[in-house]
């Protein structure tokens, strides 16, 4: 078991090897990250791949958007694994937030990203 | 009733957003007996429904018996079914017309048709006995794909 949570990171095309390519530029490792994409799997592949890339170690799964096969899987997981969260709405601030705060609980990890990648969205206007 | 769609991810975007701004669509009915029978399975998938829109979740043989309902009432429906199965037992009580493979993924014992769509050998058979019988099957994932046959899918 790596050291603190793993972060999950689940979404439609590439997005979510980006946000960890993207994760590792901006602070030099992507220690604890795992990628996975939703194109070319049904429910049941993508919580096969999701259950592998937890394992038994505590972890957040992050899924990109409140709704569609990505957070149905990972909330189906999130059912019968309690060592898990999920957090869906995933942007870069968040992660990068998670990747130097990797200690706690899943369910402190979740809330924390929950807020850090709220407080992200800004609108700036003249 | 606009469209009879087989997907194994069931309401996603492709559905509400590529099929359900073409046909307008004003309601969804998710035909699969496991969801059928989990409230808490049925509340996830709502979530995934744009307001406005109407979504009911009945089991294959509740569909059987208000299939003909759907097809003559008002709301333009999308009917989603999970797997060939499903749709198999659904054409051979009612007259469906035309089915969209949409997405059937990889899994035990299907080969790869298109991206989106695998099929067992059994499966294979079942659609070519919808087939058959004068169900139109076209694999299409989105309105903008170009649909194509059942029979140049996988030939004869």
């Amino acid at each position: 078991m790596s050291d603190g949570l793993r972060g999950v990171v689940v979404t439609h095309g590439t997005l979510a090897g980006a946000l960890i390519d993207a994760v590792a530029a901006i602070t030099g490792t992507a220690e604890g990250f795992v990628a996975i994409s939703n194109a070319g799997c049904g429910r049941e592949r993508l919580l096969e791949e999701i259950e592998t890339a937890v394992g038994d170690d505590p972890a957040v799964v992050f899924v990109d958007l409140p709704s569609g096969s990505c957070l149905q899987a990972s909330a189906i997981f999130r059912r019968s694994h309690a060592h898990v969260a999920v957090v869906a709405g995933v942007n870069l601030a968040m992660l990068l937030d998670f990747a130097l705060h990797r200690e706690g609980t899943p369910s402190d990890a979740a809330a924390r990203a929950r807020e850090v990648g709220a407080r992200a969205l800004q609108v700036w206007e003249p | 009733m606009v469209l009879i769609r087989v997907d194994d991810r069931l309401i996603h975007g492709q559905v509400v957003v590529g099929w359900g701004r073409q046909t307008h669509m004003q309601r969804i009915v998710l035909v699969d007996d496991e969801l059928h029978g989990s409230e808490w399975e049925q509340e996830l998938y709502r979530t995934g429904v744009p307001d406005g829109i109407a979504v009911e979740f009945p089991s294959v043989d509740e569909a059987v018996a208000a299939f003909d309902g759907w097809r003559t009432d008002a709301p333009r429906t999308i009917v989603l079914l999970p797997d060939v199965n499903t749709v198999a037992r659904l054409g051979a009580a009612v007259p469906l017309g035309a089915v969209n493979l949409g997405g059937i993924h990889d899994a035990r014992d299907r080969q790869e048709w298109l991206p989106y769509v695998y099929l067992s050998p059994s499966e294979l058979v079942l659609l070519r006995t919808l087939s058959d019988a004068g169900v139109a099957i076209t694999a299409q994932d989105v309105p903008t794909a170009r649909p194509v046959p059942l029979g140049e899918l996988v030939g004869r």
